[in-house]
């Protein structure tokens, strides 16, 4: 299932909510996807907490951690995941709840209860290995980072003075992709990013329409480009648009799959034509 | 020259800084991190980094005023020479990150754009949206990730620092660490070891700071000898947004952008706020402080808002503390520039405070205190010798400290905008001295290094895990951390009484010994987050001891540690004679309390508890004065201690004549 991230709900809606959440006692239960080590099976234990105001995702995990007792009242082991910030801009708590790959932190309790009646749903993403339980390995997101390389490679870190100028449109173009915090989400919405196809994703690919477009970073456009052209690059996109839905940080990245795309043409008809 | 490498603990920015600079030189990096260097804490960093630029010195800004904004606003309490040191690079570190591709926001000629910060009356703030940190981390994580690419760098993500490794001589030559996905405890050898591990702000339970914030690195270095410094400078950020798991960072740079703080007049007024005329609004900061209005230092912002909430009842809600940060009457443009928090604060409140003013209240931020590390002195330019062995290195040969875990730069209190600042300057700052040190090394490479000093030290932390699990008491290491954090916050952040202070310290001690009953609900050896927590919980009752102890035997107001009772009272006559006495008074006590207080505290550990000892400031380049932003009399203030100084510099002058 796909979500849009950004529902908002109207004061009527929420008031409806809280209502709701008081006629259930105050108590509410979520179910968990676990898993013991990358070998072991799944199962799912489920968890009844207390209702708090404010409360959010990764609360109910404290909270959990701190007393591991079932519903039906078995001492568990604390369930482990990924946390950080706790802000929406480190992307570690990223997981499936509800269906809808997100963040924990910025998933407010009250607004879970109104998506469905039964109890909240946690996985954790379905497109990396599984360490245990929440926590799975993104190590090949920061892999592709490398092979389209995502930096802009200076002369050295000496004193050369300030970078190229750049214009206030080329600045608010650059800035949003460059909130990319490597969360994941894009590619576990993605179709095409799966065990078996070799498909980059649409985060590696806005970054390498975010350094290419840089003045300088630029110098090792055509590697970028090369690499968006080989098997895995921008051919395996499927069109979906399923990534830009489920952006936390709305990057366009369909827009840089967009310009990607054109690049790459032209890039490839200039080398038919040898240049 | 052996094969040589270097341990670069943390990878936020100062530790990012470093391996990048180090990899140029051509030293292998291994880079040891809690979480993907990429999700360090410094994304939480906000509103911006600090520099002279061209902008303010055409208004009159250099490098040494910035110095100046930096001690005095740090209440004169740091090493002048490396802030010094600090002040004169910004401008090319900024330089430096602009060439790495920094999203940094623009003018119409294409320039750097930059706003105002607490504590200056200068806009030296580069800034990039309002995620600053955010954007500066994932520059230096693309530049380390370019030298992984090319071998220089190895990362160890997800692997833990359990301590360093000390032979017999107390040379550094190695570090314990652990894999928190298969918990395999290993050893790192290495010809010098950088911690770059950031502040403590979970002692405190919630704070602005992330969840690998819990000073467990800093403890640890510190049980195996490496002193910590001014641990009682805990920075209180005036403005966050309170939640149930943490306490969300609403940055000064909405203050800067021109937010205004304020209660309504009537105690708990229950109107919409927007409905509220100006003359029935309490703007406090801007009334008590004309001069730096609602850009004074966080220090005294907090102060104030605790003041109008505590002391006068104005909060805006009846049963949680909180005032107004009001952006609504800013333009769209100014606003757009502050999406990144504003987008926060409707994320976790459900409110738009474009339309709607933010309730914000003070929290746990920053640690101005840290390792202590040495640095050495240039007398020529009266800042720090570039590649001196000395530059932070603490007190363990081979053993160097940067970012916020080093207790150099700020002082009493952090001005805002000079942390990153900071760490990034720390970074690069210390690889000329690694690179040097590296060069004429007195002990051999640690290759050289006898196995069994390598595997006695991954033995002894495998006993130590396997203790810890073996407890089986009936402590829930959550709820000592709860109860920590409360007795933490409650007694030893905005104001401090000496009889508080010491109910926490009973409280840490009674803590401490439930600790040793504690009982972990996973006794297991894959990806154990129960274990790790509780291990860092024991580091961080040690971190609660050295921080309320030190706070308890200073016995003054500086910075951020405010005690009432131990205030020198304001001049408040109205006759200009009377008012002057008063002044003279002020200045007698204050020079008094320097002569005793102008000083680090140094907590040293050993084996029966913590020391503490006091270390002079260098001060060498600016005297020490009165800080007195908003003090009634501060005019007459500023004019006594100079005459003072002057009195005092005659008197040496003429028994230099005699």
């Amino acid at each position: 299932m796909l979500c849009k991230n950004r529902r908002q709900y109207d004061a009527k809606e929420l008031e409806a909510a809280s209502a709701a959440i008081i006629a259930m006692a105050k108590t509410f239960t979520v179910t968990v996807q676990r898993q013991d080590n990358p070998h072991g099976g799944k199962y799912s234990e489920s968890f009844e907490l207390p209702y708090e105001p404010g409360m959010n995702m990764t609360t109910v995990l404290q909270r959990i951690a701190a007393n591991p007792v079932t519903s039906d009242h078995q001492t568990s082991a604390p369930v482990a995941y990924d946390a950080c910030c706790l802000e929406e801009i480190c992307g570690a708590c990223t997981m499936v709840i509800n269906g809808c790959v997100r963040q924990a932190c910025s998933a407010l309790i009250d607004n879970l209860l109104q998506e469905s009646t039964g109890p909240i749903d946690v996985k954790p993403m379905s497109k990396f290995p599984v360490v245990r339980d929440l926590v799975v390995n993104r190590k090949p997101m920061f892999e592709s980072l490398k092979r389209v390389k995502a930096w802009i490679a200076v002369d050295g870190y000496h004193d050369l003075g300030a970078g190229p100028r750049v214009s206030v449109p080329q600045q608010e173009e650059a800035y949003p992709l460059s909130r990319c915090m490597t969360c994941g989400c894009c590619v576990e919405a993605c179709p095409q990013f799966n065990d078996k196809s070799s498909f980059i994703g649409p985060a590696a690919i806005s970054q390498a329409i975010l350094f290419n477009v840089h003045p300088t970073g630029s110098i090792d456009r055509e590697h970028r480009l090369e690499v968006l052209t080989s098997p895995g690059g921008i051919a395996d996109c499927g069109n979906s648009q399923n990534c830009v839905k489920v952006c936390p940080k709305e990057i366009p990245l369909t827009d840089s799959i967009a310009k990607a795309g054109r690049d790459t043409t032209l890039y490839k008809l200039r080398q038919f034509f040898g240049r | 020259m052996a094969h040589q490498n270097v341990v670069v603990v943390g990878g936020g920015l100062a530790g990012l800084a470093a391996a990048m600079r180090l990899a140029e030189a051509g030293l292998h990096v291994d880079l040891i991190s809690m979480v993907p260097v990429k999700r360090s804490h410094s994304v939480c960093a906000q509103g911006g980094i600090n520099s002279v630029n061209e902008y303010t010195r055409q208004q009159g800004d250099n490098e040494w005023l910035h110095l100046d904004d930096t001690v005095y606003g740090g209440d004169f309490l740091q090493h002048q020479p490396p802030v010094k040191e600090m002040c004169d690079w910004a401008p090319r570190v900024i330089d430096l990150l602009d060439r790495l591709g920094v999203t940094f926001n623009r003018t119409n000629e294409g320039l750097r754009d930059q706003r105002r910060f607490g504590g200056t009356l200068y806009k030296r703030t580069a800034f990039a949206g309002a995620t600053t940190g955010q954007q500066l981390i994932y520059a230096l994580d693309e530049q380390v990730r370019r030298w992984e690419a090319d071998g220089l760098v190895d990362k160890y993500e997800y692997w833990e620092f359990l301590g360093p490794i000390l032979d017999d001589q107390g040379q550094c030559r190695g570090v314990v660490a652990q894999d928190m996905f298969s918990m395999e405890i290993r050893s790192f050898r290495a010809d010098a070891v950088v911690l770059a591990t950031g502040g403590c702000g979970l002692v405190y339970g919630r704070s602005t700071m992330s969840m690998i914030c819990t000073g467990g690195a800093a403890a640890r270095a510190f049980r195996a000898g490496v002193n910590y410094a001014n641990g009682e400078f805990i920075q209180v950020h005036p403005t966050a947004i309170p939640g149930t798991d943490k306490l969300r960072l609403m940055s000064e740079s909405a203050r800067g952008e021109g937010g205004r703080v304020w209660v309504p007049k009537k105690p708990q007024d229950d109107r919409d706020p927007m409905s509220i005329p100006a003359s029935e609004r309490y703007y406090f900061l801007e009334e008590r402080y004309p001069e730096y209005g609602n850009l004074v230092p966080r220090d005294i912002a907090t102060r104030e808002i605790f003041d109008v909430c505590v002391n006068l009842n104005l909060s805006v809600e009846q049963d949680r503390l909180c005032v107004y940060l009001d952006v609504t009457e800013l333009p769209a443009t100014t606003l757009k520039k502050l999406d990144g928090i504003l987008e926060i604060y409707e994320k976790f409140q459900g409110d738009n405070p474009r339309v709607v003013p933010m309730k914000i209240f003070p929290a746990v931020h920053y640690s101005m205190g840290g390792l202590w590390a040495d640095f050495e002195r240039d007398d020529k330019t009266g800042g720090m010798v570039i590649g001196s062995p000395r530059n932070h290195l603490s007190n363990v040969p081979g053993l160097y400290v940067i970012g916020e875990a080093d207790y150099q730069y700020h002082g009493g209190n952090r001005l805002g905008a000079n942390s990153l600042l900071s760490c990034i300057f720390t970074g690069l700052f210390v690889a000329p001295t690694i690179e040097n040190q590296l060069t004429s090394l007195k002990n051999g490479s640690s290759n050289d290094a006898p196995a069994s000093l390598f595997d006695g030290a991954v033995a002894e932390h495998k006993q130590q895990m396997a203790d810890l699990i073996a407890r089986n008491g009936d402590e829930n290491p959550y709820q000592l951390h709860l109860e920590l954090g409360d007795s933490m916050t409650r007694n030893v952040t905005v104001v401090r009484r000496n009889k508080d202070i010491e109910s926490t310290l009973s409280k840490i001690a009674e803590l401490t010994a439930r600790y040793k009953h504690i009982s972990l609900a996973d006794k297991g050896n894959w990806t154990n987050q129960n274990f790790s927590f509780t291990r860092a919980l024991g580091d961080m009752l040690l971190m609660a001891r050295v921080i309320a102890q030190g706070a308890l035997q200073r016995d003054e107001c500086r910075g951020a540690h405010f005690e009432p009772d131990f205030q020198i009272t304001a001049p408040d006559a109205d006759d200009p004679a009377t008012l002057r006495k008063q002044a003279t008074t002020w200045c007698q006590s204050f020079k008094k309390k320097n002569e005793q207080w102008l000083k680090s505290t140094i907590a040293k550990y050993t084996p029966d508890g913590v020391e503490f000892s006091y270390e002079d400031v260098d001060t060498s380049l600016i005297p020490p004065r009165p800080r007195t932003y908003g003090l009634k009399g501060a005019e007459i203030i500023g004019e006594v201690w100079s005459e003072m100084l002057a009195a005092a510099d005659s008197d040496k002058e003429a028994k230099v004549g005699t």
